[in-house]
């Protein structure tokens, strides 16, 4: 049952697929599916003739450590300063404010920024990632922090711990498996800007790839990196969820 | 000989007076109930007394010393909810009371931890929990965490421990086993005890003083004019409780 969708949408695509080439048999669109899986296996296995190496592998890899460093960065970033802002009210007199602010701003506006500043290499790419999802991770991680019971903190106290042992040993533990929710939810975004600065001006990368071949009406190459993004998202979201179960037994299972 | 001093204590929200003219000394040792209808400020005096929050005005010592800033291991506390670490195992819940005082991370390595373990196994076999040291508290019941909470604050050896309404979600058997539990513990630590209940037979008969706090002044166009106090000091070894007309006597009625 939880394949039919999948079924559905695939057998509506081989037959429009179906009726559009059997009317011009030069159609670009929709490729038939034995096209796409034949261009999907060339495109895994056949190096570049200038390069010699294999562009599809070389793409996925740029773009996963991109989207790795950014996101890594952001949660790194988050879980600080969120834990700063939950834990010590003159931090979050000062910060809360600033944060739900530049929460506001549309990271893609910032774009043209990051370029001008750090150039078109790798860190304005990282940049872009980080700068748009952490604001998020910021504002969850805090809020987080402000929902562990008070009664916790009193109590940690009266056993003698200091401000960073109830950090490291009551708050951390306590919101690690929500920054691990937090990430999930935000790899979409993520994406959307990895997408997007690659787009406009990189040399590799899968959102380069699928911009580039536009230009030629690639269906085919389109396709199955569309697939393979999707599969990437997927396979990243349910090692997270997975990892998450694992590592905090206590936490319980949230649905996702 | 004065232990625990209360000196004319005022405290107020915004103006609004909550307890008013609190004075009382209570021997080493002593064990005091404490009684009253809700929102009189019952949990409001045992947070002064953590050093949770400080008074408006007056002060509390303990062995004569200065008045205390903020929580710390000379006084241990269990709350009704949210009295264990829920990411801590059983076990983890009871080195806590040493580790995170006596050490700079709050957690002990090496020879240390394997000391402390067996301290911990050897008290979670003495208060019946030994089957579950490796389990999280959201495995136990609630008498089993009310157990180890208890037993927890203990291992940080508190000059007093402060109950605020321990029993309170547990069921009439699981109640009695555990006033027979903490009458034990407190006939071997010696130790002050105050303890909140809702339940007047609880009171005296864990009690050694029962104090009843309520509004002495009353004005009924403005009934938040004034804080309640001490009205009632009873000595629960001499006095006998007052026969319940109902089989629960507590104080307003109503079950917490
Ligand atoms: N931090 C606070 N700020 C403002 N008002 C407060 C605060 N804490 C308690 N109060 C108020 O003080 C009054 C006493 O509260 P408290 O919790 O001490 O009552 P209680 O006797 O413990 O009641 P219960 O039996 O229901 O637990 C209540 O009216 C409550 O609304
Ligand atoms: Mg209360």
């Amino acid at each position: 049952m939880l394949l039919l969708p999948f079924v559905a949408v695939l057998a509506i695509y081989a037959i429009a697929s179906d009726i559009r080439l059997s009317e011009n048999p030069r159609d670009k669109l929709l490729p038939a599916p034995t096209t796409i899986l034949e261009t999907a296996q060339r495109l895994v296995s056949e190096p570049d003739r200038r390069s010699g190496e294999i562009l599809f592998w070389k793409d996925t890899a740029i773009s996963l450590q991109r989207l790795a460093i950014g996101v890594g960065l952001a949660a790194a970033l988050g879980l600080s300063f969120g834990l700063a802002i939950g834990l010590f009210p003159h931090i979050r007199a000062t910060l809360a404010g600033f944060v739900a602010v530049l929460s506001m701003i549309p990271p893609l506006t910032l774009l043209p920024i990051l370029f001008i500043a750090f150039g078109l290499g790798e860190i304005s790419k990282i940049a872009l990632i980080a700068i748009g999802v952490t604001p998020f991770l910021i504002r969850d991680m805090s809020q987080r922090v402000l929902e562990i019971p008070a009664e916790q903190i009193v109590k940690a106290q009266t056993l003698g711990a200091s401000s960073l042992i109830i950090a490291i040993r009551v708050a951390i533990p306590q919101i690690l498996p929500r920054l691990i929710q937090a990430v999930r939810l935000s790899l979409g975004p993520a994406w959307l800007f990895l997408i997007a600065a690659e787009a406009i001006a990189s040399d590799a990368g899968v959102g380069y790839r699928i911009f580039l071949v536009r230009r030629f009406l690639a269906m085919d190459v389109i396709l199955t990196y569309v697939v393979w993004i999707t599969a990437l998202a997927f396979i990243m979201d349910y090692t997270l969820k997975r990892l998450s179960e694992g590592l905090f037994p206590w936490a319980g299972k949230d649905g996702l | 000989m004065s232990y625990v001093t209360v000196d004319d204590i005022h405290q107020s929200y915004d103006g609004r007076p909550i307890l008013e003219r609190v004075s009382l000394t209570v021997e080493k040792g002593a064990f005091v109930s404490i009684v009253g209808a809700s929102g009189c400020g019952k949990s409001t005096f045992l947070r002064l007394l953590l050093a949770q929050e400080r008074p408006t005005r007056g002060d509390i010592r303990i062995d004569g010393a200065p008045p205390a800033q903020e929580p710390g291991r000379e006084r241990g506390v269990v709350f009704q909810k949210y009295s264990v670490f829920l990411h801590m195992t059983v076990c983890e819940n009871l080195i806590a009371g040493e580790s995170f005082g006596e050490s700079r991370w709050g957690r002990f390595f090496g020879a240390k931890k394997r000391a402390a373990r067996e301290r911990a196994l050897q008290t979670l076999e003495r208060i019946g929990l030994a089957h579950m040291a490796d389990a999280y508290p959201a495995a136990l019941s609630g008498g089993m965490q009310q157990r180890l909470a208890i037993a927890q604050a203990l291992t940080a050896r508190p000059r007093v421990l402060l109950l605020d309404e321990p029993f309170g979600a547990l069921d009439p058997g699981t109640r009695i086993a555990m006033h027979d539990f903490l009458l034990e513990m407190r006939q071997e630590t010696g130790m002050t005890v105050f303890m909140v209940t809702h339940d007047l037979q609880e009171g005296f008969k864990l009690g050694d003083r029962v104090l009843v706090f309520d509004k002495p002044r009353w004005d009924p166009h403005e009934p938040e004019a004034y804080g309640a106090t001490i009205t009632y000091d009873l000595d629960a070894r001499r006095d006998n409780v007052p026969t319940p007309a109902a089989p629960d006597a507590s104080l307003e009625g109503t079950h917490p």
